[in-house]
C-alpha cells in the first residue's frame, strides 16, 4: 500500500494560486495550523477559503492570501473572541464574503461529497446570508406539496473544493486516521468534497496500533480520503487538538494582541512566522516557558 | 423573603423561557440563560436537555462551569440535525434587534465593507426558522433596540412569507432584557411588553427602545424568585454570581 507521508512544504507545493481551499476544524479548535503555516511560507494568493472559521483565516488574511471566503462564522471561541485579522481584512473590504448559516457550510460540503449540484435547506430563507450571496444562492421549489402549499428553500450550491486541509489525533501512513477528542467537526465531509487532500496528524503510527488505540467509530478517515499525509505533532497550535492539548489561551491572546499595530505585528512575524514549522514551535516553548 | 438583585430576576424570566417545553434540547448562548436552564430544569421543567456548551449532554444540572455526568452526545453535527428536527429552543445574544425580531449579531455597516466586524451570522438563520429562538439583552438601550438591524442574522416576524410553508416553523418567542420580558404579540407581531422587572418604569424602557413598544403602560410586574429558586440560583447553580457580569442598571 502506497506511503502517503510527506513534509509540510511538499505538501502545499502543490497549492496554486486562484484555487478553492477547505480548511478543517471548527472555530478555535482542531485547526490545521501546521499547514495554514506553510502555506504563509508560499507566494500563493487569491484563495478562496472555505471555513468554519477560526485564527486559520485570520492568518492567511494578516498575509493577504484571501480573495474571498465562504463560512458560517468566524471565532477564536475566548476572548476577544473576533479574530482582528478577518476583522481588518472585512472593514478594509479586501475580501468578498460568502456569509451564512452554520448548518449551510455543512449542507453544501455535503452536496459536494455526494457529486450534487445542490441540497435543499430551510436555514438561510429570510435573512441576510440571501443579499451576501446574490444571485450565487438560489431556491428550489418542491415538486411535492406541504401543507397545501409547494415550499421554496434554499439550494445550498455544492462546496466543491480543490483541496483539503484537516488536522486529526492519530493516523497511519496510508490516511487511515482517527479523532480521540469529543467531536469530529466535518473533517470526513472536507476531504470528501476536495480533489487534493491533505491530512496531518499528532502521531503517525501503524495501522495495527492506530485501530487498537480506538473505537472503530472513531476512526472518522479512511485512505480513499487522503493523498497526503504529515506527522505534525502539536500541528493545531494555538487551536485545542483536545485531548493532546487544550487551546493555548495565552499565545492565543498574544496573536490577537498583536494584531493591533504594524509594529507588534512585524515582531510577531519575526518572532513566530519567518522560519519552519520546527521554529515556530521552539519559539512556542519559549513563549510557554516565559508565561 | 430574601432581598432579590436584577440578576436574579433576569435568571428567573429566562427560566420562565422552557416552561412547558417539554422534552427539547435548550441551548443558552450566555451565562445568564444558563443560569435560567439550569433552574427550570431543577424546578418546573425537569425533561429538558442541557449540554455541556460543548458535545455532551449532561445528566446532572451541576454549577455553571463544573462539571456533571453525562447522559449523551451532541456534536455539531447532531447539533444541526436537531435543530432541522425542531426539538430545540435557542436563547442567543444579540447586537441589535427590531420591533419585529429581527436580530443581528454578524457586524455593523455594509454587508461587504463593516464598519465592525463581530461572528458572522453564526446558527441565527437555522434556528429563527426552525424552532422556537428567545433572546437575551443584559444592556436594554437605543443602540440594541434599533429601528432597523444592519444584517439580518436571526429572521424576524416580518420575514415570514405566508404563502411558503418553508416558514410556517418560525417561532421568535421572547426577549428578556435587565429591564423586562417581551414577545412579539403586539399588532403585526411587533415587540410587546409581557412584563417590566421590579422598580423599572414604562418610561424607562421608553427612553431605551428606539420604536413604540406595544402594551408597555399595561405590562404586569415580573415576577420575584420564590425562596427556593433563590437558594438553588445562589448556592447550587451559580455560586459565583457571574449572573451580575451580564446585567446592566
Amino acid at each position: 500500500m502506497t506511503d502517503k507521508r510527506t513534509t509540510l512544504d511538499e505538501a502545499v507545493a502543490s497549492i496554486e494560486s486562484g484555487m478553492t481551499i477547505g480548511i478543517g476544524g471548527w472555530g478555535s479548535r482542531r485547526k490545521p495550523m501546521a499547514f495554514v503555516r506553510a502555506l504563509l511560507r508560499t507566494d500563493v494568493t487569491d484563495l478562496t477559503v472555505v471555513t468554519y472559521g477560526g485564527p486559520d483565516i485570520g492568518l492567511l488574511c494578516s498575509a493577504g492570501k484571501v480573495k474571498r471566503v465562504y463560512y458560517g462564522f468566524v471565532s477564536l471561541d475566548s476572548p476577544p473572541f473576533y479574530d482582528p485579522w478577518f476583522s481588518k481584512a472585512r472593514t478594509s473590504g479586501s475580501i468578498e464574503s460568502r456569509e451564512m448559516d452554520e448548518g449551510m457550510l455543512r449542507c453544501g460540503l455535503q452536496a459536494a461529497a455526494q457529486r450534487l449540484a445542490f441540497l435543499p435547506i430551510r436555514a438561510g430563507l429570510g435573512s441576510d446570508v440571501r443579499a451576501f450571496w446574490g444571485e450565487e444562492l438560489k431556491t428550489v421549489t418542491s415538486p411535492y406539496p406541504t401543507d397545501g402549499g409547494y415550499e421554496e428553500l434554499i439550494a445550498m450550491p455544492a462546496l466543491n473544493l480543490d483541496a483539503a486541509f484537516v488536522h486529526m489525533n492519530l493516523g497511519d501512513e496510508q490516511g487511515n486516521a482517527a479523532y480521540t477528542g469529543i467531536d469530529p467537526y466535518f473533517d470526513d465531509l472536507y476531504l470528501m468534497a476536495a480533489k487534493r487532500r491533505f491530512l496531518s496528524v499528532e502521531r503517525v503510527v501503524p495501522t495495527e496500533e492506530l485501530v487498537k488505540s480506538v473505537p472503530p467509530q472513531a476512526l472518522l478517515v479512511n485512505r480513499m480520503m487522503v493523498d497526503s499525509v504529515v506527522e505534525a505533532p502539536n500541528g493545531a497550535h494555538f487551536t485545542t487538538a483536545e485531548p493532546d492539548y487544550k487551546r493555548d489561551e495565552k499565545f492565543q491572546r498574544h496573536y490577537a494582541e498583536s494584531a493591533a499595530s504594524d509594529e507588534t505585528w512585524q515582531q510577531f512575524v519575526r518572532t513566530y512566522l519567518s522560519g519552519d514549522e520546527a521554529d515556530y514551535q521552539a519559539a512556542v516553548r519559549k513563549f510557554g516557558e516565559q508565561q | 423573603m430574601m432581598s432579590v438583585t436584577r440578576a436574579e430576576v433576569c435568571a428567573v424570566a429566562c427560566a420562565e423561557l422552557f416552561r412547558d417545553a417539554g422534552e427539547i434540547m435548550v441551548s443558552p448562548m450566555t451565562t445568564m440563560v444558563s443560569v435560567g436552564a439550569r433552574l427550570a430544569r431543577l424546578t418546573f421543567s425537569p425533561d429538558i436537555l442541557l449540554t455541556d456548551g460543548e458535545a455532551r449532554l449532561l445528566a446532572d444540572t451541576p454549577a455553571i462551569g463544573a462539571a456533571g455526568a453525562i447522559e449523551g452526545w451532541m456534536p455539531f453535527g447532531r447539533v444541526f440535525e436537531t435543530l432541522a428536527w425542531g426539538r430545540r429552543h435557542v436563547v442567543m445574544g444579540a447586537n441589535q434587534i427590531d420591533r419585529f425580531g429581527n436580530q443581528n449579531l454578524s457586524a455593523f455597516g455594509p454587508l461587504q465593507h463593516p464598519r465592525r466586524q463581530m461572528f458572522g451570522v453564526r446558527g441565527a438563520p437555522g434556528n429563527t426558522i426552525n424552532h422556537a429562538t428567545s433572546y437575551w439583552v443584559g444592556n436594554h438601550s437605543k443602540r440594541v433596540f434599533c429601528d432597523r438591524v444592519d444584517v439580518v442574522s436571526g429572521i424576524g416576524w416580518d420575514k415570514v412569507d405566508p404563502d411558503n410553508p418553508a416558514f410556517r416553523f418560525v417561532n421568535v418567542y421572547r426577549v428578556v432584557s435587565n429591564l423586562g420580558v417581551f414577545d412579539f404579540n403586539g399588532p403585526d407581531h411587533t415587540m410587546r411588553a409581557v412584563s417590566l422587572h421590579p422598580g423599572v418604569d414604562p418610561d424607562r424602557v421608553r427612553e431605551n427602545t428606539s420604536f413604540e413598544i406595544a402594551g408597555l403602560d399595561d405590562a404586569a410586574e415580573t415576577r420575584l424568585p420564590t425562596d427556593d429558586e433563590l437558594k438553588l440560583i445562589r448556592e447550587a447553580i451559580d455560586p459565583k454570581s457571574l449572573r451580575d457580569k451580564e446585567i446592566r442598571g
